[in-house]
């Protein structure tokens, strides 16, 4: 079965974009309405993130119908660009530049190819065990110790998010789960879906009805009106596409209520760290949503949790 | 073509965010002088120019560099149309006069058409900082005082590339071209080159 006879997947596909429809007529339809104040500027903000929403989306099915390279591929250039996000802003010094260079050229490459390969025993333990250990080495042998702890581990936890947690969302590919042989693509579609609905929606009920704030030093928008509307919402959505999973409905449920639940804390994590850096975004390169590891804050923190799970409860 | 990929490759390993604050398509002879601290930092200013400027942009470098092996050579003479100029030991009356016709070269070699890309501070900077400019820019100001001085300030390009390492580190970077520098006639050469640094540091700030 390719793909393309998948019909549960086409379903899905066809599902997201008639949501991203529904959003852009949305999108109209209020920039038609509200035409001056503070509210233009927060409906435009909203058809800029509309419209890239649909590149992220067209960019993601194009990679999944491809199959496991495309996936493969999308994840690993996603990996490189936040990575890449994440040391402008780490605390490096000129001796970090060779461990650096490792982690872009070497690293990275290398832990999609064990997916390639399929290698699961290395590819859970090569960042978190072999790298820090190798990268702690590289850094010492560069002698500078000027503020050693603070950017190893700094460089260490750029990897493990950036590249470790976020190549989880390709590994669910390699899966084996009795009597959902080759259904692995829409695992991967369930769990992003589910993961970037769940954000779209916290924001939705936040700006409508959010009143009371959850962290205000880490991030003003974050509110319990808009966090329990989007769980709530996201589950929803995750329990009704039960049928695209190896999972029986109520175990659907409690799959989305983990991953949004993760997702809300990935998104305070990484803003944590934005305050601490003093900075706003992550990067510019996804206009209205800022850089890459501003839209996969909630998925790095996901992905690897949801992998686990599955992998426990389903295979063997 | 060569200078298209070359431009797009820069582009990438760079990730510059450009940002103008004087009109980049302007048909004017310019002086783009920046802050130096990567070897990046010329083909990062070049490559940031609207492709059609381009090839009118000439990078001033040093011929002891670039004329070490064939595809230095090269890019230098083909791709670039870089003008290169004697690096030596300052002081001696005799690296004074190789200054000067440097300099007059400079000056001619823009002709009527052509823009200049310089470092002021005629060497790569190995803190970040930005650090004295020499004379030379007082002096190419007031052989060619047609041209724009705009200056360029390069941000995290010396953690992408630093001094010493042929490997770069694709980290983020930013490429602030600044408004006009105006200068009069009566100003004196230390006023000049404190005005010029003052300018480029002050883009620093601009976010």
């Amino acid at each position: 079965m390719t793909r393309l006879e998948d019909t549960a997947l086409l379903a899905l596909v066809a599902g997201v974009l008639t949501l991203l429809v529904l959003a852009s007529i949305t999108g109209w339809i209020l920039s038609r309405r509200i035409t001056s104040g503070a509210g233009r500027a927060t409906v435009e903000n909203i058809n800029v993130r509309i419209r890239a929403w649909w590149v992220m989306a067209l960019l993601f099915v194009v990679a999944v119908a491809t199959g496991t390279v495309g996936s493969i591929l999308l994840f690993s250039l996603i990996s490189l660009l936040a990575l890449r996000e994440f040391v402008t802003i780490a605390p490096t010094r000129p001796g970090d530049h060779r461990a650096l260079f490792w982690c872009f050229f070497v690293v990275t490459p290398l832990q999609y190819y064990l997916i390639w390969i399929e290698w699961y025993g290395l590819f859970s333990i090569l960042i978190p065990v072999y790298v820090s250990i190798f990268l702690a080495i590289r850094t010492s042998l560069a002698g500078d110790t000027e503020r050693f702890l603070e950017r190893t581990a700094t460089n260490q936890w750029g990897l493990m998010i950036c590249v470790y947690f976020v190549s989880y969302v390709p590994a669910l590919l390699m899966l084996r789960i009795p009597a959902y042989e080759k259904g692995n693509a829409k695992l991967m579609f369930f769990l992003v879906l589910v993961v970037q609905l769940s954000d779209v929606l916290q924001y939705v009920w936040g700006k409508s009805i959010g009143k009371r704030r959850i962290a205000p030093s880490i991030s003003p928008n974050k509110t319990w009106e808009g966090l329990v509307g989007g769980i709530v919402c996201a589950t929803a959505v995750g329990t009704a596409i039960w049928w695209a999973t190896p999972f029986a409905p109520g175990e659907a449920a409690l799959m989305a209520l983990v991953l949004t639940i993760m997702g809300f804390a990935g998104g305070l994590i990484m803003s944590a760290i934005k305050r601490d850096r003093g900075v706003k975004d992550y990067g510019a390169l996804i206009e209205g949503h800022g850089g890459v590891l501003d839209r996969i804050d909630s998925l790095c923190f996901a992905a690897p949790v949801f992998f686990h799970l599955t992998r426990f409860f389903h295979t063997h | 073509m060569i200078a298209t990929a070359l431009a797009v490759v820069s582009r990438l390993i760079s990730g510059a965010a450009v940002q103008w604050h004087s009109d980049p398509n302007a048909n004017v002879q310019r002086i783009y002088f920046g802050n130096h601290s990567s070897h990046l930092d010329f083909i990062v200013i070049w490559s940031a120019l609207p492709a059609r400027l381009r090839r009118f942009a000439r990078p001033v470098a040093g011929r002891d560099y670039w004329e070490k092996g064939a595809v230095r050579r090269y890019l230098a003479s083909q791709v670039f149309h870089a003008v290169l100029i004697e690096r030596g030991n300052t002081g001696s009356d005799n690296a004074r006069a190789t200054a000067r016709a440097s300099l007059q070269r400079m000056a001619e070699e823009m002709g009527d058409r052509n823009s200049l890309i310089v470092f002021p501070e005629g060497t790569r900077s190995s803190n970040g900082q930005v650090g004295t400019f020499k004379s030379g820019l007082y002096h190419l100001s007031r052989l060619r005082p047609d041209a724009e001085l705009i200056p360029v300030h390069l941000e995290n390009l010396n953690r992408i590339l630093p001094k010493g390492e042929i490997l770069p580190v694709p980290m983020l970077s930013r490429v602030v071209f600044g408004p006009r520098l105006h200068t009069s006639v009566d100003e004196d050469r230390h006023e000049f080159l404190a005005k010029a640094r003052a300018a480029l540091i002050q883009l620093r700030a601009i976010s």
